[in-house]
Parts: structure tokens; C-alpha cells; sequence
């Protein structure tokens, strides 16, 4: 950094004058030692001068930076709602888990019923192929067939109902990998401004240093709504606001 | 029935093609944003398309804008299946053309009512 220039003028008229008083016989000690001094604090004044512009600049930047809303906001606003989106994550996989987990442990009895009756039925079915089944007996395991054929045709539908089920409940990865994307987005901008922070510190940065502009869009896509959130202009609760607003367009 | 599903989340787009499958609709293919999605579109004789909205690339939005402005696929069926959910871009959807609009998380019984009432009003 360049220092605040002496001001030469005055410096040589001090100078002038302490050689003046050095050659005039006359010259007291003590006006010697003044015409020193008055040379001294010329010096001095420039070096607090450019200490206080050093300290003004450094005010300055940290002020620029505190003032900066981007920063006040990321703290916050966005770092909580950051928190809370994650906890939303969790939330949303969690539950998605559970959803599977219960339709396996519901289904999973259904199929060993329907296995155990078919190799009950079978054993029955090898008995009559062998003739060793009496009238009464083959009657009832007429009845055994029957009622196994509308078992069968109503667990397999129960099952299939459970595989949708299953499947419907991994749409959690498309939703919370879009929370997630916005989080990494966040943490890209608090990395960014922590460099800025850095920079400050260590140099008296240029002030006017343009600053990553915003991504513009025609309307910012907000993603998945988050369960106490509010969201930026009208958010449809579910699919019966967004069937109803369609429908009072027209659709 | 050819279908087109556009969605940056493989899952998405796998438990879509399935839902579909469940209603009857075996011929799908996927795309994971406009950009790769509207070349198919034009290439590939498709009969009806379900796109998200926020994608890397090309977004759905733009996609149906792309769609609606194409000769050839100005009146292909457009079906919207999007975690957004603003008021404004819903209307905007509506406004651009699309002929359903599916927030998620939905379920399949929603994917079956929206695709029957596009193919109800094509056909009457």
C-alpha cells in the first residue's frame, strides 16, 4: 500500500528553518529542539493519516459486508430452512421405509397361506390321482379347490395392491433429492460468501468486486413443498386445489 | 400407445413406466430432460407425453412450449407430473397447453383418473 505522501513543501521550509537556527549564533537549545520536533510530527501526522485510512477502508469493507442482506438472510432465514428441509428428508425417507417394511410383513403371511393351501391341495389332489379318495373326501376337496381359486384371485389383487404400494412409496427419492439439490446450492452460496469473509480479512479487497448474480427465471421453481414452509405466492395444498384451480380455467 | 416419460430422477420415471404398465401401456421410453426428450419426440411417433417441470437442461415447461410450437406435435397429449405447486405455474402450465397437471406425491389412482379424462376428451 502506498503511503500518504509528505507534504515536501512544508518539509523543506522546517528544514530551511532548523538550518537557519543551526547557523544563527544565537539560537537557544530549546528552539533547536523545536524545529526537530515540528520535522518530527510532519512525519508523524502522515503515518497516522495513513493508518487512519487503512483503518477506515477495513470499517468500510466489514460494514459493506455486514450490510450485504444476502448474508443477514443466509444466516437467518435460509440456514434454519435449510435444517428444517432436511428434517424433511429424513422425515420422507423414514416414512417411505415404514410404508415398505408394513405392506412385506402384511404380505408376506398372505403368500405362505396361499403356499401352504396349494401343497395341501396338492397331497389331496395326489391322493385322487391314485384313487385312494373316498366320495366324502373328494367332495370336500371339490370344496377346497373352490375356495382356494377365490383365495388365490383375492391375495394375488392384495399382493399386487401392496407392490403399488411398494413402488409408490420410492417417489420419496425423487423429492427428497430435489430438497437436497437446494440444500447443496445453499451451501455453494455460505462457501462462496465464507471466501469473500476471508478475503477481507486478509486484504483490503476492492469493494466493487461484482458479485455472482442470481439465476433469473421467469418464476423460481420452489420444488417439493415442505410441510410448514411458506412458499412465495399461492401453493395448492394437494391434487383437489390443482384439479379445482384447472377446472376453473376450463379444464 | 407410445409414451414418452420425461423426469431427471431415474426412480420417477421407473415408478411411472410401471404405473403405466399396471394400466395397460407397455410401449414407454424415458428421457431425463427436454434436451434428450424432444429429439425423441420428434424422431419417434409418439402418441402421448408425462414430463416434470424442474430439470438440469430443459425444463418441462419448456419442453411443452417446444412441443406446442412443433407442427408435427402441436397436438400431442401432454401430461404434467411435478413437485411444483404454485398457483402461478399451474395457470402458466395451462396456459402453454398442457392437458393434465399431476403434483407430487400423487398416487396411481391419480395417474389412472388424469390419463382416462385426456383420452376421454381427445376422443368425444
Amino acid at each position: 500500500m502506498d503511503g500518504t505522501p509528505i507534504n515536501r513543501d512544508l518539509l523543506l521550509e522546517k528544514a530551511q528553518a532548523l538550518v537557519a537556527s543551526l547557523e544563527s549564533a544565537e539560537t537557544s537549545d530549546e528552539q533547536l529542539e523545536s524545529n526537530i520536533d515540528e520535522i518530527n510530527n510532519l512525519r508523524d501526522n502522515s503515518l497516522f493519516q495513513e493508518l487512519g485510512k487503512m483503518t477506515r477502508e477495513i470499517h468500510d469493507s466489514i460494514m459493506t459486508f455486514r450490510m450485504d442482506n444476502r448474508i443477514a438472510d443466509l444466516a437467518e432465514v435460509d440456514i434454519p430452512d435449510a435444517k428444517d428441509r432436511l428434517e424433511y428428508v429424513i422425515e420422507m425417507t423414514e416414512k417411505a421405509a415404514n410404508t415398505a417394511m408394513a405392506v412385506i410383513e402384511d404380505s408376506s403371511p398372505l403368500a405362505e397361506k396361499l403356499g401352504g393351501e396349494a401343497s395341501q391341495l396338492k397331497s389331496q389332489w395326489d391322493k385322487f390321482r391314485k384313487r385312494e379318495l373316498s366320495h366324502d373326501e373328494l367332495r370336500s376337496m371339490g370344496h377346497d379347490v373352490e375356495t382356494f381359486f377365490d383365495e388365490s384371485e383375492q391375495m394375488t389383487s392384495t399382493l399386487l395392491a401392496g407392490f403399488t404400494e411398494i413402488m409408490m412409496a420410492q417417489g420419496f427419492q425423487d423429492l427428497t433429492g430435489q430438497i437436497i439439490r437446494q440444500v447443496i446450492t445453499l451451501v455453494h452460496e455460505i462457501e462462496s460468501n465464507l471466501v469473500e469473509l476471508v478475503k477481507i480479512q486478509s486484504e483490503n479487497i476492492a469493494k466493487d468486486e461484482s458479485r455472482p448474480e442470481e439465476k433469473k427465471e421467469e418464476t423460481k421453481l420452489e420444488g417439493p413443498q415442505v410441510p410448514g414452509k411458506e412458499s412465495s405466492g399461492d401453493v395448492m395444498k394437494g391434487q383437489d386445489d390443482v384439479d379445482d384451480l384447472l377446472a376453473s380455467l376450463g379444464f | 400407445m407410445k409414451i414418452l416419460i420425461v423426469d431427471d430422477f431415474s426412480t420417477m420415471r421407473r415408478i411411472i413406466k410401471n404405473l403405466l404398465r399396471d394400466l395397460g401401456f407397455n410401449n414407454t421410453e424415458e428421457a431425463d430432460d427436454g434436451n434428450t426428450g424432444l429429439p425423441k419426440l420428434q424422431s419417434g411417433n409418439f402418441d402421448f407425453l408425462v414430463t416434470d417441470w424442474n430439470m438440469p437442461g430443459m425444463t418441462g415447461i419448456d419442453l411443452l412450449r417446444a412441443v406446442r410450437a412443433d407442427d408435427k406435435l402441436k397436438s400431442l397429449p401432454v401430461l404434467m407430473v411435478t413437485a411444483e405447486a404454485k398457483k402461478e405455474q399451474i395457470v402458466m402450465a395451462a396456459q402453454e397447453g398442457v392437458n393434465g397437471y399431476i403434483v407430487k406425491p400423487f398416487t396411481a389412482q391419480t395417474l389412472k383418473e388424469k390419463i382416462d379424462k385426456i383420452f376421454e376428451r381427445i376422443e368425444g
